[in-house]
């Protein structure tokens, strides 16, 4: 590559400006804006808000008890799909990897087939189970477990059930990728040499699988925050998660310093495990080359 | 191979029932003559023939479509571009603030991914006039932004896994550098260039929360239309709209594989 002419060298420089330049105006400059609109005031113009620079929507955003509230249902909500897609997550990833080559392949396939349906009409299918004359509702009720349809419909564990659903299969991949990789004459020595089923699993595969995990857990969590769709759809008018809540305050109140704030207040949240996220990515890739 | 325990083999069993039983559900419901999910009317296939009859997601429908091959086309094209930087080009100043801004989209958020790129178009229409009317263009840039960081991704992967040696070896017999990426690399990772363009159209034909940002009024992507139809409720003839989906999907997904199978066991 030293030996480049001139005409190649501007080749070059066009390869990386192209992208570089496409990536600063429909990314970077829009986080700038928001940023930038985020310390403004709503004022009753076109468009609303004003030129000055204040902190008074994070002031706001911090005082207000409901937002509060929200942002910790988010969390909270995220962090329960999350484990509960670890749990039902590393078990199949597992089965996956240890079966034969013909089967595994199969398996897989059956996992990333979801992903490729659309997701509004994946998270739509659940309202036909769960609402009141719903598929879950009816076989309950033909079972004789209840006799009144249970209100499942608009409930957080509606949410909770739609978010798992929804984000298993980000779970199951990374684990499967790192449990595939895995040597399994670790487990068989460590259970030759007379450790117990559950010291080897604690002892061997959890540490060796823990990058998958991460990543695992992490690309549940974070779009699990700030999703829109599932509590929109499933949860009900109380039950608010913090990316309806901005919607709607951009949308119904047309408050858009607060949404931008909004927005802001979600990153803040999001920023550590985002950055953690990116570090154990390329950590994978330096001990993958 | 050992035999797998029963502990894992009832998971397995149960996640898979749990991904699949809500699709198996719509299929079945979409052939429910009863407007009503509660009861069961008999076998019909009517609201396949009032989905064809339905105007609106038709039109919807094939807005989705030019969106979808327009970005995945823009993005194809930028994230191999991205791709190549990241692998080919070895260090230059800002490197690291371009892979920050590439792998970004893919974590963030899609509610301030949305919110963010309207803000700029408004902005820049109040700076130079442009976009005149959201739709169309911007929802397509929109796309194109959050696809071309899967498909730098595929490509990244792609360009680190394969032999540098051959692209060596047309420089040493002295090809421009410009006829090495069109004679050699791009061919070489045309696979993962397909796959990121398929990637990218189903990113795009599936997003509903930005398109419904960046998107103007009249201009209506499949994913608003459903959903501006199912916030109120079950309705059949998204049933059948579904069944559609996940017949297509399914079948596209399970002749691929059967080719991929063919290719591996006979190599």
């Amino acid at each position: 590559m030293e030996l480049l002419g001139r005409r190649d060298l501007w080749w070059r420089r066009l390869i990386v400006a192209i992208p570089y330049l496409w990536l600063f105006v429909f990314f970077a400059l829009p986080f700038l804006i928001i940023l930038k609109i985020s310390l403004a005031d709503p004022i009753m113009a076109r468009p609303p808000f004003s030129e000055t620079v204040s902190a008074d929507n994070f002031i706001f955003l911090l005082n207000d008890k409901l937002y509060a509230i929200t942002y910790l249902r988010s969390i909270v909500l995220a962090a329960a799909a999350t484990v509960l897609c670890l749990l039902l997550g590393f078990p199949m990833a597992y089965g996956i990897a240890r079966s034969t080559p013909a089967v595994r392949s199969f398996l897989l396939l059956l996992i990333v087939l979801p992903f490729w349906i659309s997701f509004l009409l994946r998270v739509y299918a659940w309202m036909g189970l769960l609402n009141n004359y719903g598929v879950v509702n009816n076989l309950l009720i033909w079972l004789g477990v209840i006799d009144q349809p249970l209100q499942i419909m608009y409930t957080d564990f509606a949410i909770f059930l739609g978010l798992t659903y929804s984000y298993l299969p980000f779970m199951i991949l990374p684990l499967y990728a790192t449990l595939e990789r895995m040597d399994l004459d670790l487990v068989d020595a460590a259970l030759d040499l007379g450790a117990s089923r559950t010291a080897a699993f604690w002892d061997i595969t959890w540490p060796l699988a823990r990058p998958g995990v991460v990543a695992g857990c992490l690309l549940v969590f974070i779009p699990a925050m700030g999703e829109y769709v599932i509590p929109y759809l499933l949860g009900g008018p109380e039950a608010m998660m913090i990316g309806r809540v901005l919607f709607d305050e951009f949308y119904f109140n047309r408050d858009w310093p607060l949404a931008s704030a909004v927005a802001i207040m979600l990153l803040v949240i999001l920023v550590v495990p985002i950055v953690f996220l990116q570090r154990n990515q390329a950590r994978e890739a330096e001990s993958a080359a | 191979m050992r035999r797998q325990s029963r502990l894992i083999l009832t998971v397995l069993a149960f996640g898979y029932a749990f991904l699949y039983i809500p699709l198996v559900s719509v299929v079945v419901y979409s052939f429910n003559d009863s407007r009503l999910a509660a009861v069961w009317g008999g076998f019909s296939t009517r609201w396949y023939g009032e989905l064809l009859k339905n105007e609106q997601i038709l039109d919807a429908t094939f807005l989705s479509l030019q969106i979808a091959a327009t970005s995945a086309t823009f993005a194809t094209i930028l994230g191999t571009m991205a791709g190549l930087v990241l692998v080919r080009f070895g260090r230059f100043r800002g490197k690291t603030l371009f892979s920050g801004m590439l792998t970004s989209p893919l974590v963030m958020p899609e509610v301030i991914t949305g919110l963010s790129l309207l803000l700029l178009f408004v902005t820049l229409q109040q700076l130079v006039g442009w976009p005149g009317q959201r739709g169309f263009s911007t929802i397509t840039i929109a796309h194109t932004t959050f696809s071309m960081a899967y498909v730098a991704v595929i490509v990244r992967s792609r360009l680190a896994a394969m032999d540098q040696s051959l692209e060596d070896a047309a420089m040493d017999l002295g090809c421009r550098p410009t006829r090495v990426l069109f004679d050699v690399t791009l061919p070489l990772i045309a696979p993962a260039m397909i796959a990121g363009w398929l990637l990218s159209f189903t990113l795009s034909l599936d997003d509903l929360v930005i398109a419904s940002f960046v998107s103007g009024p009249g201009s209506n992507t499949l994913p608003m239309v459903i959903f501006s139809k199912v916030k109120l409720g079950v309705t059949p003839d998204i049933n059948a709209l579904a069944s559609i989906f996940i017949l297509i999907v399914s079948t596209g997904l399970v002749i691929s594989w059967l080719l991929l199978r063919r290719r591996t066991t006979a190599s």
